[in-house]
């Protein structure tokens, strides 16, 4: 109560300048002190290597464009931003259960100490009033940056997210806006995760407009694109893929910055095939893309779409126009997934470039299962093979 | 929190006598509506099955505790451990005709229910001879008159009070108990199921297993309200002592026979709590004090207390309880051999069991034209 009443008055003298402020955030603590690697973490690295995962992450180049840099791994990078937001926003609150004291994958850790118990706090268990809670705060001026704790729990809290997060602007005439709401969900497979804790839902919203999507491939992205979501002026969902938390390690800038909404990243060029994924699974497809390279020659062109809702079409398309194949990928199930969507796309926008199919690889049409985990999702083996198909055509 | 009142023991001194009349550990609280006297009997013969089945569930639990540590069990696992009498005492006081459904912590539920311990943990290890036929994990257990198992947290409630309402239209004298935890109550679909079931009358058993933690929450930071059974508003609420199985006997029968009897749900709020962390990720001390587990350990395990009345009425000697441990012990480990060395579920299992089909449908794979074979 404390909390909200407290954001409330501040709402008004911080509503005119969320854009000022987000633009120049500047915490000289943070990030820092907040990178230290836990004990238990170093053990589960270990643990990674033993039960091979089924990819390998691949770190982007050491880019120096946003200033200096330090070593983290995803979690930690998505508790900068965190820290950036609180530092710099004075109305900036983050919800969820156990976020105070660090959250089941440790995303927020030591934020509370640092900021108060009024702005990092507990929610009870309950995801729709969570996200209406979220909604309420963000509506009044708040940064409300609302945490689900897996994707797989957000569904009791679709009603809220979709009918009215996503509507608010366009049905009250602009009147009112949630604009300022994040959701940040730890998504995707995990390695055994089973039924409920390894889904993507992200095809889900994407059915919603209103609503951005996004996606990060690893701790550079999380930063830049978490910062970006919750500078943006829309209702954000952020799936964060649970598997690269601690297994996905890079130099992450240490201040502050954003990265493009609804703006894909080449992260390969290619001339002979256009390949689209996004979190995990571009990594896989980075994979691939060396296989192809070794074995058959071919040079793949691999874009990260990074944001599912509005998605770069222009940036697809243009891929496509050159090389003249596509290949999407993504673990949640083939039929009515997000790669349905740009299959379609793509085949409207450039029917008279294609030289193969565009050709889908993705999970089953099933449940996420246990311990057929490794056989359901669209590993390496599975991507090379729909390859060896499409230039065989 | 969890009054400790002192026990008082009425007759039964003599040695080796086969009942004895006790009253429980600590008074429950109700509402008007609702009240029942605590003094209670107890049988040799009940208190040694109960001894036996909390027992095995701890020990079950602690070999799935070192299954997990050793790598065998993987993904989500959540122990009962410490709560073992809600399970005894709410089995000892309906039948297996009557239906059960609960949330995660499903362990010790699916071994009352009737499942033997190795298709438990041939569960948890992913193997053929699983409950679930190793398809689901833990969370995912299930069985006649057991509904599960379910994995989103409070989910389950609506679908018990959907079950009362088959045995009302059967008319066939059933209740169904309704299981959730102290996290789940806060859910707003617990209070949509309150309003249908006191609306309709429906023979449903409440029964809220207060912990004290939704995961790392402790109750008082999470609830406006921690009379969890007092939150039914117009449902008539029971507080029990968790850590008694007589107490929750005692309480679940009150609460059976008021539903059998056609005046609607009843809500039991169970005070208990869980020695291990929520799930294996968790230590469990990062929101509590070791000594506070220590406390509970010493002062209020189910177990122990069960065993002091036990040895103190002369319903049992030190030696047949160790023997029964002797017992256990061997159950748990020849059910952990046996969940280790099973073999795993055969591939085409994979896709098996998504609608009902006859004959068997094609599942889209990995991409729109690679299809497999799904029956039912």
């Amino acid at each position: 109560m404390a909390a909200a009443a407290r954001l409330l008055v501040k709402s008004a003298a911080f509503n005119s300048s969320v854009s000022a402020v987000c633009g120049r955030v500047r915490a000289p603590t943070a990030g820092t002190s907040l990178i230290r690697l836990s004990p238990s973490c170093s053990l589960r690295l270990k643990t990674q290597t033993r039960h091979a995962a089924h990819f390998t992450f691949y770190s982007d180049p050491v880019s120096t464009k946003y200033g200096p840099t330090t070593k983290m791994n995803l979690f930690q990078s998505v508790t900068s931003a965190l820290d950036h937001t609180l530092a710099s926003d004075p109305t900036a609150v983050i919800f969820g259960e156990d976020v105070a004291f660090g959250g089941v994958f440790r995303c927020t850790v030591g934020l509370r100490d640092k900021y108060g118990k009024d702005r990092v706090f507990n929610t009870p268990l309950c995801e729709q009033g969570i996200v209406g809670f979220g909604i309420g705060a963000a509506t009044a001026g708040a940064t409300a940056i609302a945490e689900i704790q897996f994707a797989d729990y957000i569904f009791p809290a679709f009603d809220q997210i979709v009918n009215e997060a996503a509507k608010y602007r366009y049905r009250s005439g602009n009147h009112y806006d949630c604009g300022t709401l994040t959701i940040r969900a730890p998504w995707g497979c995990v390695g055994h995760g089973s039924i409920y804790h390894s889904q993507s839902p992200e095809a889900f919203f994407a059915h919603s407009p209103g609503l951005k999507v996004v996606v990060p491939r690893g701790p550079v992205q999380a930063k830049g694109l978490l910062l970006s979501c919750i500078a943006d002026k829309n209702p954000c969902i952020f799936f964060e893929p649970k598997i690269l938390y601690r297994a996905a390690v890079e130099q992450v800038p240490t201040e502050a910055y954003h990265l493009p909404l609804s703006q894909a990243d080449i992260v390969q060029e290619g001339s002979d095939l256009t390949m689209v994924a996004w979190g995990t699974q571009v990594h896989v497809l980075k994979e691939v893309a060396n296989m192809a390279q070794d074995k058959l020659g071919l040079s793949c062109e691999l874009i990260d779409l990074q944001t599912i809702l509005p998605w770069d079409i222009e940036t697809v398309c243009k891929s496509v126009v050159k090389t003249g194949r596509l290949l999407i990928s993504h673990e949640a199930p083939v039929t009515g997934g997000f790669a349905a969507e740009i299959s379609t796309t793509v085949q409207e926008e450039c029917f008279l470039n294609l030289e193969a199919p565009i050709t889908r690889v993705c999970g089953y049409d099933t449940p996420f299962p246990h311990i057929f985990e490794p056989f359901y999702i669209p590993d390496k083996w599975k991507c090379f093979e729909a390859i060896k198909r499409m230039i065989n055509y | 929190m969890m009054s400790l009142l002192s026990m008082a023991f009425r007759g039964a001194a003599k040695s080796k006598v086969s009942k004895a009349v006790l009253s429980s550990r600590s008074y429950a609280s109700f509402t008007p509506q609702a009240t029942f006297d605590i003094k209670t009997v107890l049988t040799r013969e009940d208190g040694l099955k109960f001894y036996r089945t909390m027992q095995l569930m701890r020990r079950m639990e602690l070999k799935a505790d070192q299954l997990y540590k050793q790598k065998i069990i993987r993904g989500f696992c959540h122990l009962y451990d410490g709560q073992e009498a809600c399970a005894v005492g709410i089995e000892a006081a309906i039948t297996l005709d009557d239906h059960l459904i609960t949330a995660y912590r499903a362990h010790g539920y699916t071994y009352t229910r009737g499942v033997p311990v190795k298709e438990i943990l041939a569960e948890l290890t992913g193997r053929r001879g699983g409950v679930a036929k190793g398809k689901g994990g833990s969370m995912h257990m299930y069985t006649k008159n057991f509904y599960g198992g379910n994995g989103i947290v409070g989910a389950q409630v609506p679908l018990g009070a959907g079950i009362a309402l088959a045995c009302k239209y059967r008319d066939n004298n059933q209740v169904c108990v309704a299981l959730y935890g102290d996290g789940a109550a806060n859910q707003g679909q617990i209070f949509e199921t309150y309003n249908m079931a006191a609306l309709w009358k429906l023979p449903c058993i409440f029964i809220c297993e207060n912990n004290r933690y939704g995961m790392g929450t402790a109750v008082e930071r999470a609830a406006a309200s921690t009379d969890y059974y007092k939150r039914g508003e117009f449902i008539p609420g029971l507080r029990v002592d968790g850590m008694d199985v007589l107490c929750i006997r005692e309480a679940t029968k009150f609460a059976a026979d008021h539903c059998r009897s056609g005046k609607g749900p009843i809500l039991i709020e169970l005070q208990t709590y869980r020695y291990h962390g929520h799930s294996m990720s968790d230590p469990g001390i990062s929101y509590r004090t070791r000594d506070e587990i220590q406390e509970v350990r010493s002062k209020s395990d189910p177990i122990t207390l069960l065993k002091d009345r036990l040895l103190n009425n002369n319903l049992s000697s030190v030696e047949e309880l160790k023997e029964i441990d002797v017992e256990v012990r061997k159950e748990v480990e020849e059910a952990a051999q046996f969940a280790t060395s099973d073999p795993e579920p055969p591939l085409e299992d994979l896709c098996n069991h998504i609608y009902f089909n006859q004959p068997p449908i094609e599942v889209r794979g990995t991409n729109p034209w690679v299809k497999l074979r799904s029956t039912s």
